[in-house]
């Protein structure tokens, strides 16, 4: 096998390119061809870990209980805007019970001087009870010096030193554009915070052994937070094992170490005893993360033929603190249709709300809306079909970069998604429910995103000597059935039941694997993985030809026997390697470079059929048809259930879902998951997924692309598109709440 | 103070403070940490386990009205268990799993009263359990054949 080397990739995460490079290994292999017989990948198969989930004994960070371990808790800031003058800990630490309080004073590492938001952390406690610790709390003095604040997005606007334009795109000249369109439409469209409440909130459980430290922490990248806790403690990478066996939901939430991690590591380290951190529902709704909300204002031009000559959007999307980084709204605006002039301009604003964070497919779910919402009301205009409008300006090649796609089936999404819905019996105007007052629509929207990931990943696969494999990579499994993904590949190459597949992931003692997030989990292990598992099978066919005296390249590896030769002797690897008693057959995979002559995206539709009281302004969700684009899909059982989530997760978003801001105090007023509505089972309409199916050849060695994020994307503008096809009231405001619903029908 | 339980067939005695929830001992003093800390208040059902045979929030309720009842838990052996757990596997229902063992306690809770139920009985009985992830559909799904595999068996 070739040694290692040094390559150029091309990744796109969370919206982004990025040019990097990646150390590899080896030779890649060709992706199976479309009409592979293949065994395991492409087969629907339940979670290889699916009996922990039910019976209960999947062990969740928050589960995670040591001997000895003492509990923190955190104190907050209760001003949107403060420094903290002085913290007295006197008689928190004479509670019965309080080991330690630790502060701006004593740890200036972990506080900050100057809190920014309500629920900033100033102060920790570790006691032996949580209840002790939430006491001791009360118990502790803080003298803030209260500061000027502004928390609304459209309040900071106007104030230059928190608005910031971030990035900028342009093709074409849309002044000329737009002088040479036959129909313009202009609007302005607003989207709340949401908040991700992940079930499993935040948290980790420290543990030093002399001067290692472990950390069990739910995270969606344990690599990370290993770099960001070595970084934060001033210690180096072999002294940090972060560990995180299953995972309570991230949703992007958790893509690197926390407050959290870094002041249990602190208080675990100054008491020489294991401390578990873990936030509570309000802290998770105050302080780790969020989609930021927007204000978007579009233009959209076209002929009458319904070709798009313009397009100019400009986003300001509510970072709160954050002050790095903006999601990419204006993404989708770039690169769906073919447009020749486009114009975009992406805005950060910064306001003493909790940091924004990124949160499945950050930027495009807020853009795809915008967007996906003019150019209905474009289509309207011009009094042309929505679907045909978007066929009309399908864009054969990437319109960024100007390249040929890997591989792009949105054709096809919209011809299935339309049969599946029933899109001919779409009217202009809708059709009348069982009622007078209750009108019927039917709405598309369009998505387009990432996912192809890329290096680096590695894996290792180690054959025991019963025939049995442990596959090795740090991976940890957001809860989208990834290991058992990994486990598929693995079983295929290796010829094996998958219940003869064992994983070893979540543990950065393992070879490198990348975040589970930018829907790349798959797509960039998967392939390491099978490289690794091939190169495991042909040492030990080599060995086994040695023993069988026969050539290697006439041994074959098929359900854990070994066949020499032509219609030749059957083994099975248990009876050749007999008199070996113990050995460890050790394939090494990595990652290979994405291909740079092809542009990799991952593209789906979405149809939605609603009913609208027009009493009420009350929506009824009744069918969402999706159909995804993304290569080979390597669980559709899995992947069913990942979209159907996605689909869901928007409706929330759409439909109910949004934080509330109290102006003059700054305070979250829906911190909680009762005022914070997300969907019940109650909610849920009817949700018909499927995959176009192709395998997309070019992409890596599986053919396939991640759907972590697509099917979030285009939800929300679809029911937009078809509330205003039911009953004329185009909604422009997320959440779309009965009374926004009732405003826009009077308009 | 000293509380006696009755947890998945077994007496069980732990000390607790009055103020200790049934979900903070379940958790930190029996060990069984099937049942959830999701949101501590009765907004999401993820410490669901069934105390008389009825499905609570053990989060709403003290550890110490407890006394002498019967609880069980996903980490039990309630004669629903079985046909859920296999339902939900083979059904992929669910995501990420915090929310499962209190969706499979509610269901569970349901068939002990209900043999057949219909698919919006179903979907009532786990209206109070939010899944984040959003695997209601096979949720639903998986409770329908659950019932269905224990008709039957009988």
């Amino acid at each position: 096998m070739p040694g290692a080397r040094v390559v150029k990739n091309r990744t796109e995460f969370e919206g982004r390119i990025y040019e990097q490079l990646a150390l590899v290994q080896g030779i890649d292999l060709r992706a199976w061809p479309a009409d592979a017989e293949l065994r395991q990948v492409g087969r629907p198969r339940p979670r290889i870990d699916g009996v922990q989930r039910v019976s209960g004994r999947a062990r969740y960070t928050t589960d995670v209980v040591l001997p000895g371990m003492l509990h923190a808790r955190i104190l907050r800031s209760p001003h949107p805007h403060a420094r903290v003058v002085r913290v007295d800990a006197k008689r928190a630490l004479s509670l019965s019970g309080v080991r330690a309080v630790i502060h701006r004073g004593n740890a200036p590492r972990h506080f900050a001087e100057e809190v920014r938001y309500v629920g900033e952390h100033v102060a920790a406690v570790a006691a032996e009870s949580e209840e002790v610790a939430e006491d001791a709390l009360r118990l502790i003095e803080v003298e803030y010096e209260v500061l000027p604040f502004v928390v609304e997005l459209e309040d900071a606007l106007k104030d230059r030193s928190r608005a910031q334009r971030k990035e900028s795109y342009s093709r074409g000249d849309v002044r000329r554009g737009f002088k040479e369109a036959d129909a313009v439409v202009e609007a302005t469209y607003r989207t709340a915070t949401q908040l991700h409440n992940s079930l499993e909130p935040h948290g980790a459980v420290a543990v030093w052994d002399g001067d290692r430290l472990t950390l069990h922490e739910s995270t969606q990248a344990v690599f990370d937070v290993r770099t960001g806790v070595a970084a934060a403690l001033g210690v180096g990478l072999d002294e940090v094992r972060v560990i995180c066996d299953f995972m309570g939901g991230g949703f992007g939430s958790k893509l690197g170490h926390g407050h959290y991690s870094e002041i249990a590591a602190a208080l675990a380290k100054q008491l020489g005893r294991p401390v578990r951190c873990v936030l509570d529902r309000h802290e998770e709704n105050l302080a780790t993360g969020n989609r930021s909300a927007s204000l978007q204002k579009l233009r959209v031009g076209a002929r009458k033929d319904g070709r798009l000559i313009a397009i100019e959007h400009v986003a300001w999307s509510g970072t709160g603190t954050e002050a790095g980084w903006v999601a990419a709204t204006t993404g989708p605006t770039n690169s769906l249709y073919d447009a020749p002039n486009v114009r975009s301009e992406q805005h950060l604003v910064l306001t003493n709300t909790g940091p924004f964070s990124a949160f499945r497919a950050p930027g495009y779910v807020e853009g795809t809306f915008a967007l996906e919402s003019a150019l209905d009301e474009l289509a309207e205009k011009l009094g042309v079909d929505p679907l045909a409008l978007r066929k009309r300006n399908y864009a054969r090649t990437d319109p960024q970069s100007g390249k040929r796609y890997s591989l792009k089936r949105l054709d096809a999404c919209y011809a299935r998604g339309a049969e599946l819905i029933g899109w001919p019996r779409r009217k202009p105007g809708g059709a009348q429910g069982r009622t007078s007052y209750l009108r019927r629509g039917l709405g598309v929207a369009t998505q387009v995103w990432g996912g192809g990931g890329g290096p680096p990943s590695y894996a290792t696969v180690h054959l025991n000597a019963d025939g049995t494999a442990v596959v090795r990579t740090g991976l940890q499994d957001i809860g989208s059935g990834t290991r058992t993904a990994i486990a598929q590949i693995a079983a295929e190459e290796l010829s094996l039941d998958l219940d003869h597949v064992r994983l070893s992931s979540g543990d950065t003692d393992a070879p490198y694997a990348p975040a589970s997030g930018g829907s790349q989990t798959t797509a960039s292990v998967g392939p390491a993985v099978r490289l690794a598992a091939a190169d495991a099978r042909r040492q030990l066919l080599e060995a086994a030809a040695g023993l069988m005296e026969v050539r290697a390249s006439e041994a074959r590896l098929v359900d854990g026997r070994v066949i020499a030769g032509r219609g030749g002797k059957k083994l099975p690897v248990s009876e050749i390697f007999q008199k070996l008693e113990n050995y460890t057959v050790i394939g090494k995979g990595s990652r290979h470079p994405n291909p740079s002559d092809v542009w990799l995206r991952s593209f789906g539709a979405h149809f939605a059929e609603v009913e609208v009281d027009t009493r009420t302004g009350s929506v009824r969700v009744h069918k969402i048809v999706a159909v995804h684009d993304i290569g080979r899909v390597v669980n559709p059982l899995n992947a069913a259930s990942q979209v159907e989530g996605g689909v869901i997760q928007a409706l929330g978003y759409a439909l109910m879902e949004g934080r509330v801001l109290d102006r003059p105090s700054g305070h979250v007023m829906n911190a909680n998951l009762e005022d914070y509505r997300v969907p019940t089972a109650k909610d849920v309409p009817e949700v018909v997924v499927e995959f176009v199916g192709e395998p997309d050849r070019r992409a890596n060695n599986l053919g396939g692309k991640g759907l972590g994020e697509p099917p979030i994307i285009p939800t929300a503008a679809a029911i937009a598109n078809a509330i205003a096809n039911a009953c004329g009231a185009r909604v422009r405001v997320l959440p779309m709440t009965p009374s926004r619903v009732l405003e826009a029908l009077r308009r | 103070m000293p509380i006696r339980l009755d947890v998945n067939g077994e007496a069980r005695s732990v000390h607790a403070a009055p103020r200790r929830t049934l979900l903070d001992v379940l958790r930190y003093d029996l060990g069984l940490t099937g049942a959830k800390k999701v949101c501590d208040r009765g907004d999401c059902g993820a410490c669901t386990v069934l105390v008389d045979g009825q499905p609570i929030y053990a989060c709403l309720m003290l550890a110490v009205a407890c006394e002498g009842k019967r609880i069980e838990t996903i980490e039990g052996s309630a004669p629903e268990l079985d046909a859920i757990q296999q339902a939900f596997v083979a059904h992929d229902a669910y995501q990420c799993g915090y929310c499962t063992p209190g969706q499979i306690m509610a269901l569970a809770g349901l068939l002990r009263y209900l043999a057949q139920p219909s698919e919006e009985q179903v979907r009532i009985a786990v209206a109070g359990n939010l899944c984040r992830c959003g695997a209601y559909p096979k949720i639903v799904a998986a409770g329908l054949a659950a019932a269905r595999a224990r008709a039957k068996a009988k």
